[in-house]
């Protein structure tokens, strides 16, 4: 299996849909083989049309707001000794996270071919919340399909879905999380794909959704190039890229421009959710190994049983509680592009706190994972090694698990 | 010699009324009982479709849904849903089977181990629900030299070519999906206009069985009698419920839903 260079990561699929010829695919009932193809066809001329390109950078330009900021963590660098820490605030993108970016191409899509409704799944609330916002920008209605029990734990993100006038969708089926969310989301459009259109929250499901979501988010290390040039002069000798990796949407796109470099000067480092320090259901298929399985329409890494019924898994974040990965990570991972590794909750909750203090800045708890790995890895990296978060989330919508965890101090109103 | 498939198309063809197809859940509510419920449909079904549960079902309404979530959570295994096959299999009133599910739990078996077994237990077609034309293509060829038809599905999406290549990549029995909805939708299209379509697929290939899912329960079945075949499963998945919490016995009263069914296409 092998990484081409030259040809966007994206556009490496084979006929089917396949990367490396295993991940990926359609796995879909007949029925909805058609509305993906309409899509396939729909956005393979507009991802080059220049009429396109203008509209959506105009919309990420002014209604987004790009650049997000490329700031470096000064006090956090000299607590931890060791390389320099930098971060990539996206969570300064309209709504508070990279979620936007792949709502407004959905909704820019469905608005071309008529559609008047669109619908999308969500676990921590923002990928809804995107959607409902953007829904609301262009005119479309808009659904949201959340889990039941994510419901009760990002209640801010689903007053704001209310607010953008979607309609939520509680899903109690199975965990009641992501992973069934998606599903029932799924199901919806196999049953209306006549009218309406489907918007996947992450890199993950038919090949032609994690396509659209990584050159959507693919914005995020646009910006980044440039900013690097900027402050540098160049890019960096010694670069390394954390992210937090859930579907793996803000982790791909804060990697993306960076693809054709050497691994050994620009590294990509993939952080997974390892659930509470005791459990055994990890939302970490990369790095505890699982399986290839189906879910979702596509081949991937899943956790799941000898069956391959998907198994159950357990995060404090919402975002990254999925038991499958996007097919572009398994890709990375299996070509050795990528380096993948997990951080458990308490980890991620000290994170949080470490940053917090020495920062004035908030991310959530799905980039704070990427936090507590780069932190424990910056220490023994030399100083002239760039190292940069991708703060993808702000911590706002985990108010209520951050205050029953760590008390009120570390809640500041907003 | 005919495959059993066929030939149950062709025993109903001389009584001049469509097949009855039923689609149950195995291990639902309990292996023992799934296995109860098929020998009982059987005096009535030509045709027995054995859902096999996956808990990440994407075309799947309600009453599907939890019947599958109830035999996942009682601890239902592949290997259980082969041996409740072959114990079916040695019934006298035995019927064809065909299994239906999802592609993940063939790939975790391995599809070659996995018609091993199928051949074993006496399953006679597969139905994957997630594997369309062209990517079925290689399992598809496997399906025909293990003698298991691989039934392919149509939906009022498909295009007509789309129509033609799939109808000629199927073995002897295709299924047609009567509307845009997952199973147990309620028919919110007219029999007319479903009939219109599978008169469309017939005529590509009158020889291919055609049969029509998805919406179709006692209400409506009658309006279909001019076909090769009916699939009823939402309406009878929905009765085991029911039963379950009513406490009365689901054996009994989803064979009765069943020989209603029959009843109303003879």
């Amino acid at each position: 299996m092998k990484l081409k260079k030259g040809i966007p990561v994206i556009d490496q699929g084979d006929k089917l849909g396949f990367w490396g010829g295993k991940f990926g695919g359609n796995f879909v009932p007949e029925t909805l083989k058609k509305p993906i193809e309409d899509l396939e066809i729909q956005f393979n001329k507009l991802k080059n049309n220049k009429k396109f390109l203008k509209e959506r950078d105009k919309y990420f330009k002014n209604w987004i707001g790009t650049p997000t900021r490329f700031i470096k963590l000064n006090n956090l660098t000299k607590q931890v000794g060791g390389a320099q820490i930098w971060s990539k605030v996206v969570s300064d993108a309209n709504g508070g996270a990279h979620k936007i970016y792949n709502a407004t191409v959905h909704c820019l899509l469905a608005k071309r071919s008529g559609k008047k409704v669109i619908i999308g799944d969500t676990g921590a609330g923002y990928a809804g919340k995107m959607l409902s916002m953007a829904a609301k920008k262009f005119g479309l209605k808009c659904k949201i399909f959340m889990g039941a029990k994510d419901i009760k734990r990002q209640q801010p993100n689903v007053k704001a879905m209310k607010k953008n006038d979607a309609e939520v969708i509680p899903v109690y089926s199975g965990s009641q999380t992501l992973v069934d969310a998606v599903s029932e989301c799924m199901r919806y459009w196999v049953a209306n794909c006549d009218t309406t259109a489907m918007c996947v929250g992450s890199t993950v499901g038919p090949a032609i959704f994690v396509r659209i979501c990584g050159w959507s988010t693919s914005q995020i290390s646009r910006e980044l190039k440039v900013q690097l040039m900027n402050e540098f002069g160049d890019i960096p000798k010694k670069l390394k890229l954390y992210n937090c990796v859930g579907g793996g949407s803000s982790s791909f796109g804060f990697w993306n421009e960076f693809m054709d470099y050497d691994k050994k000067q620009v590294e990509f480092i993939g952080v997974e959710a390892g659930g509470p320090t005791k459990s055994k259901r990890h939302a970490a298929p990369l790095t505890y190994g699982s399986k290839i399985g189906i879910l979702h329409g596509a081949a991937q890494y899943v956790n799941q049983n000898s069956d391959g019924q998907i198994e159950e898994t357990e995060s404090i974040s919402a975002g990254l509680d999925y038991p499958g990965i996007s097919p572009l990570h398994c890709f990375l991972k299996d070509t050795k592009r990528a380096r993948y590794t997990a951080a458990s909750d308490e980890e991620a909750l000290k994170a949080y706190q470490i940053v917090t203090k020495y920062e004035n800045l908030r991310p959530s708890l799905e980039p704070s994972h990427a936090f507590s790995v780069a932190i424990k890895e910056a220490k023994k990296l030399s100083k002239d090694t760039i190292i940069i978060i991708n703060s993808c989330g702000d911590a706002y919508k985990d108010r209520g698990i951050l205050e029953k965890k760590l008390g009120k101090k570390y809640v500041k109103s907003n | 010699m005919l495959n059993p498939i066929s030939l149950a198309f062709k025993n109903a063809k001389k009584e001049k009324r469509p097949a009855l197809l039923t689609y149950t859940v195995a291990g639902d509510s309990s292996k023992k009982q799934s296995l109860e419920i098929l020998k009982a449909i059987s005096n009535y079904a030509d045709i027995l479709e054995v859902g096999v549960p996956h808990n990440t079902p994407v075309a799947d309404g309600g009453q599907i849904q939890t019947s599958a979530y109830r035999a996942i959570k009682n601890g239902i295994r592949m290997n259980d849903i082969f041996k409740i096959v072959s114990d079916f299999k040695k019934s006298k009133n035995s019927k064809p089977v065909i299994f239906m599910g999802y592609y993940n739990m063939i790939f975790q078996y391995g599809e070659n181990n996995f018609l091993k077994n199928c051949k074993k237990s006496g399953v006679n077609g597969l139905i994957v629900v997630d594997l369309p034309w062209p990517e079925n293509k290689i399992f598809l060829k496997k399906c025909k030299k293990n003698s298991i038809n691989f039934i392919q599905l149509l939906s009022p999406t498909t295009s007509g070519k789309r129509l033609k290549s799939i109808t000629k990549d199927s073995h002897d029995m295709i299924y047609y999906i009567s509307m845009l909805s997952t199973t147990g939708g309620k028919l919110k299209v007219s029999p007319k206009k479903i009939l219109y379509n599978y008169n469309k697929i017939k005529k590509i290939n009158p020889k291919k069985n055609c049969v029509i899912g998805f919406g179709i329960t006692e209400k409506n079945i009658s309006n279909f009698k001019n076909t090769d075949g009916l699939v009823v499963g939402s309406q009878i998945c929905k009765e085991i419920t029911r039963s379950l919490n009513n406490r009365q016995n689901p054996v009994i009263n989803v064979s009765k839903v069943v020989s209603k069914l029959r009843k109303k296409i003879s």
